[in-house]
């Protein structure tokens, strides 16, 4: 074990509870991932506390407000020939999202098999549909903002429920908007071959990192904001 | 011992399409579920179980298969998957203080 602690290779590096040891005893990197993969991780751990602390500013206010809260179901409810459809535009942005994540994933596979034309088109796949998302999201606000709802009150229910809906929808959407762009740029950079020359796919890895925790976040924002 | 990790570096995450597939499908099955909850008006406790328990169905399979830290050595899974336990204090914390606050509230007004 003490011969595996030193190794700096990770060829032989022990599993499990011993390999955490071993992997921060072995006076070596700590984590044996690319740097850029690993600064990815921690920027998403830093994400997930401001999201965090905004589902818990929602989740306070909806506690201790004395108003009735708005129903999220009729709320974001569509009128799709003649019917009454419950939160089926919530529903459709879900299905967007969870698609470009599986897009993104192949992309991602298709990146470490060399692939360079199939992950350039899936990639830009992704971004369409992270557009498409962030579109339907306008679409949402407007529908929103013309029936009264703004950030300190709203004529269906507590104000509380603008001020949250506003903030966390429009952060989420701001880090859809950013991935996109970050999405087109690596797309057009795997394109062009870059990283090929360099050798390396591992920046389609990153990327797609980032992607899907745009979507997980999404996971939470729907449980919590739309269907509790 | 675990060979995979050197490979890993050297070729970065390769798994078959399989298994992006799978979970893609599951996610499109988890998140049909979840809209099933809202359409069929279920409330209570039932509602709010099943809830958490799709959302952590989806947030789970996206973390272990998507973002590949399934693969991942357990030094990095510690380092970011264990920080964020630490809000679940802060949520509690929160929880309390709203129902407090909600009282206190009531108090005011009905003075």
């Amino acid at each position: 074990m003490a011969e595996n602690a030193l190794t700096t290779t990770g060829e032989s590096a022990p599993a499990g509870l011993p390999g955490v040891v071993a992997d921060w005893s072995g006076d070596k990197q700590a984590f044996p991932v690319p740097w850029g993969k690993a600064m990815m991780w921690i920027f998403l751990l830093s994400d997930t506390f401001i999201f965090t602390c905004f589902l818990t500013s929602y989740m306070n206010v909806r506690i201790s407000t004395t108003v009735p809260w708005p129903n999220p179901s009729e709320v974001f409810s569509l009128n799709i020939g003649g019917t009454r459809i419950p939160l089926i535009l919530i529903a459709i942005m879900t299905m967007v999202l969870i698609t470009s994540s599986g897009t993104m994933a192949m992309a991602v596979n298709f990146g470490y098999r060399r692939h360079r034309a199939n992950t350039t088109a899936l990639m830009l796949i992704t971004a369409a549909f992270g557009a498409t998302f962030v579109g339907m999201q306008a679409f949402e606000w407007t529908k929103l903002i013309r029936e009264g709802v703004r950030p300190w009150g709203n004529p269906l229910g507590a104000p509380q429920f603008g001020s949250t809906f506003f903030m966390i929808t429009g952060f989420h959407g701001l880090h859809v908007s950013a991935g996109v762009v970050y999405l087109t740029v690596v797309a057009l950079r795997v394109w062009r071959g870059f990283y090929d020359r360099k050798g390396s796919y591992e920046t389609v890895e990153i990327t797609g990192l980032y992607w899907h925790f745009v979507d997980l976040v999404w996971v939470f924002i729907f449980a919590f904001f739309y269907l509790w | 011992m675990d060979t995979v990790a050197g490979h890993q570096r050297a070729e970065g995450q390769q798994h078959p399409i399989a298994i992006y597939l799978w979970i893609w499908a599951l996610l499109f099955v988890f998140s049909t579920f979840s809209y099933l909850i809202d359409y069929f008006h279920l409330h209570g406790y039932l509602r709010w179980s099943l809830i958490i328990t799709f959302m952590l169905l989806k947030a789970g399979l996206i973390v272990a298969i998507f973002m590949h830290m399934a693969w991942e050595r357990l030094a990095l899974k510690f380092a970011i998957l264990v920080p964020p336990l630490v809000l679940l204090i802060l949520i509690g914390l929160m929880a309390v203080e709203g129902d407090y606050t909600f009282l206190t509230r009531l108090a005011a007004f009905l003075r």
